[in-house]
């Protein structure tokens, strides 16, 4: 059964209460090495053909209420950028579904994605990267409305760009400039007023306060979340910045290597992480209060995701792994809070 | 006398359109076994700091006045060569990206025994012996294969930590270490700390860490800089200062960070943006950006915009800023409102 006919089981049809976003069973492998000649291998007796794959996201099930700020959490090469670029339709998932507002977005065409891409936008990184460096503040603006709205008249959307300029707080005046005239903090509200231009209600942020000064950082923060309030929109956050999460959240998904190993709300989440591999990531993050607070020392460094292994994909660093864990991988677990942890241990009680 | 006396140091970059001073009128001591932290946004001059004490600033830059003087010899007036004797034996550098600090072509091992080759007679055996024991002390697994292996075979962690076992390869004295976890996760991030926390308090190495990071910074310092365009606004013990910052832009940028505010809520931000090192304004640098500028009654204070503030002592700090001096100079204890 797909997970639409299971909606209409439910009697949950796409309307306003169903989530927004509806990730189910999503993978996305990565050739190693890409082309012919590479993969090639010259074993002892046999010649072949071996196509080595990194499993960037390896069966991921997320669903995205309106209103949220979804912030996905991890190290680098734990997949969250990937999640996120499927999501957005800007990568092919090998497998799994993604549905958006009820309908199943994740074979799309072009010119079928269209009338999508005006309600969802992604903001990156680096605006330096993200802007077209030869292109004015209006015209990168203008651009997107333009081809959204190609009935508007000229005047109409040069006060629509006035009007996100001061919405994003950057003087109207500097419309002639180019982005390498400003700052970096300038830059990204300018890549956060192109993604709201077309006037989205869903907003895939990829880390984009972490190139940021601590100061230039709040300001942008401030930005993201009174746009939220204001315009009713809602946010899948990729970070990696614990302090951010738990500033900016309302639901935070913990991943390692492709999986997501918990899903709570952001309060049930910091105050009682549940996942060995959350709670290393929360005991590490450094606070500016207890001090002397000791990390959770992980055994070594994870190894690259290059075959999906039997059993946890965290075994290999956890305190908690036993023969189970090397063997089963873990299922998700919906627990009594409504956190959804996918660990042997929590599950047999082995850990609080 | 102090292991590194730094006095009035003034660092300059002459560029076609004017002449930009990263670094002014810079002024501190490290003892022996201390842990001190500088900590400023980017273009602040932490990192031209950090490279001129060892005068490895790249060209058109130059030191223009100022002492830097390392177990009392001044540095800026040695020659190369001479200089050469200092870097990487008794002070030695850690960058932010370990895999470009590490030659891709290389061994470890081959990079760790070179460097000990150029500094000390020592046989090949003999290299090997102390690069193998760097390897344990920095709690590198396995340090025989991974001596064998190139810098890409390694991750992140466990690369960084072969850049700290050749920091300490020739016992320095002193370690500068430029953002040496901004480029790692953060539970790579945790053991790094905990392991530089661990060095330098076993072999009475001193450490100066550049970061704009200050939960980093509390973690692992003893004492702490602050500097803004060029300057250094506040000094003084690093637990003091985050927990009571006396200058205002120490303290905006501790209340900006996320974890001062309750969930949700807006952050405090800092109006307005740092000065490009190029037009610092008159005056203190941060006062078209800090609200104390005008007096509780709403005059603006005339010094403020004219006079650089010279540091006060405040607590245990070192602060610069004309407020405060008036707060200290003038208002009883009691009396303080704001």
């Amino acid at each position: 059964m797909n997970l639409a006919d299971s909606l209409q089981t439910l009697g949950r049809a796409a309307d306003v209460s169903a989530p927004l976003v509806t990730v189910r069973g999503l993978h996305k492998r990565f050739a190693l090495h890409p082309g012919r000649l590479l993969p090639w291998r010259f074993d002892k007796r046999r010649r072949g053909w071996h196509r080595q794959r990194i499993h960037a996201v390896n069966g991921v099930d997320l669903d995205i209420q309106r209103g949220d700020a979804l912030c996905v959490v991890g190290e680098s090469g734990c997949g969250k950028s990937t999640l996120a670029r499927l999501i957005m339709g800007l990568l092919t998932a090998s497998e799994g579904e993604v549905h958006y507002d009820g309908q199943r977005v994740d074979r799309l065409d072009a010119k079928q994605w269209r009338p999508f891409r005006r309600r969802m936008q992604m903001i990156f990184q680096n605006p330096d990267s993200s802007l077209n460096p030869r292109l004015t503040v209006r015209q990168t603006l203008e651009e997107p409305i333009r081809f959204h709205h190609p009935a508007w008249s000229h005047s109409k959307i040069h006060h629509r760009a006035d009007a996100l300029m001061a919405d994003v707080g950057i003087d109207i005046g500097w419309g002639e400039r180019f982005a390498h005239e400003l700052s970096g903090g300038q830059r990204q509200r300018i890549a956060i007023a192109r993604a709201l231009s077309v006037d989205p209600e869903f907003l895939v942020a990829d880390e984009p306060v972490s190139a940021l000064d601590v100061s230039v950082q709040a300001q942008i923060m401030n930005l993201l979340m009174d746009t939220q309030a204001e315009r009713r929109l809602t946010y899948l956050f990729i970070t990696h910045d614990l302090a951010v999460v738990e500033h900016f959240a309302t639901r935070v998904a913990v991943m390692y290597r492709g999986t997501i190993c918990e899903l709570a709300d952001a309060d049930t989440l910091f105050a009682q992480p549940r996942h060995p591999y959350t709670r290393a990531l929360l005991a590490a993050s450094p606070r500016l209060e207890d001090i002397d607070a000791e990390p959770l020392r992980l055994s070594d460094d994870a190894p690259p995701p290059i075959e999906t292994p039997s059993g946890c994909v965290f075994r290999e660093r956890c305190p908690y792994a036993n023969a189970r864990c090397q063997r089963e991988t873990p299922t998700a677990l919906v627990l009594r809070d409504g956190r959804r942890v996918a660990c042997h241990a929590v599950e047999e009680g082995r850990i609080p | 006398m102090a292991l590194l006396e730094v006095e009035h140091l003034d660092v300059r970059f002459p560029l076609r359109h004017g002449e930009i001073r990263a670094v002014r009128d810079v002024s501190f001591a490290l003892e022996r076994g201390e842990r001190l932290g500088v900590v400023g946004e980017s273009g602040a001059g932490k990192s031209a700091l950090a490279f001129s004490l060892l005068k490895l600033l790249s060209r058109p830059g130059y030191i223009a006045g100022g002492h830097v003087r390392f177990e009392g010899r001044e540095l800026t007036t040695l020659s190369d060569r001479q200089l050469r004797r200092i870097r990487g034996n008794r002070v030695a550098m850690i960058f932010q990206d370990p895999l470009t600090t590490l030659n891709p072509v290389l061994t470890i091992g081959r990079q760790m025994t070179e460097s000990l080759k150029a500094h000390r007679r020592v046989s090949e055996r003999r290299a090997r012996a102390i690069a193998l024991h760097k390897l344990r002390q920095v709690q590198v697994s396995s340090p025989e294969q991974r001596f064998e292996q190139y810098p890409h075979q390694l991750s992140g962690g466990l690369c960084q930590r072969v850049v700290i076992a050749i920091a300490l390869l020739l016992d320095p004295d002193i370690i500068i270490a430029d953002e040496p976890t901004t480029a790692l996760d953060v539970t790579t991030q945790a053991e790094i700390i905990a392991l530089l926390t661990q060095l330098c308090d076993k072999h009475n190495v001193g450490l100066i860490v550049i970061s704009h990071d200050l939960g980093v910074i509390g973690q692992l310092t003893q004492r702490l800089l602050v500097m803004y365009a060029g300057r250094i606004v506040e000094q003084g013990p690093t637990r003091e200062i985050i927990n009571d910052a006396q200058h205002p832009y120490t303290q905006g940028l501790i209340n900006a960070l996320p974890q001062m505010t309750l969930p949700r809520q807006r952050l405090a931000q800092i109006p307005g943006n740092m000065p490009s090192l190029a037009r610092v304004p008159d005056g203190c640098a941060f006062h078209p950006r800090c609200r104390y500028r005008f007096t509780p009654q709403g005059r603006l204070r005339q010094a403020c915009v004219e006079q650089v503030p010279e540091a006060v002592s405040s607590g245990g700090s070192q602060v610069a800023c004309h407020w405060v001096r008036e707060l200290i100079t003038t208002v009883p204890i009691e009396e303080e409102t704001t």
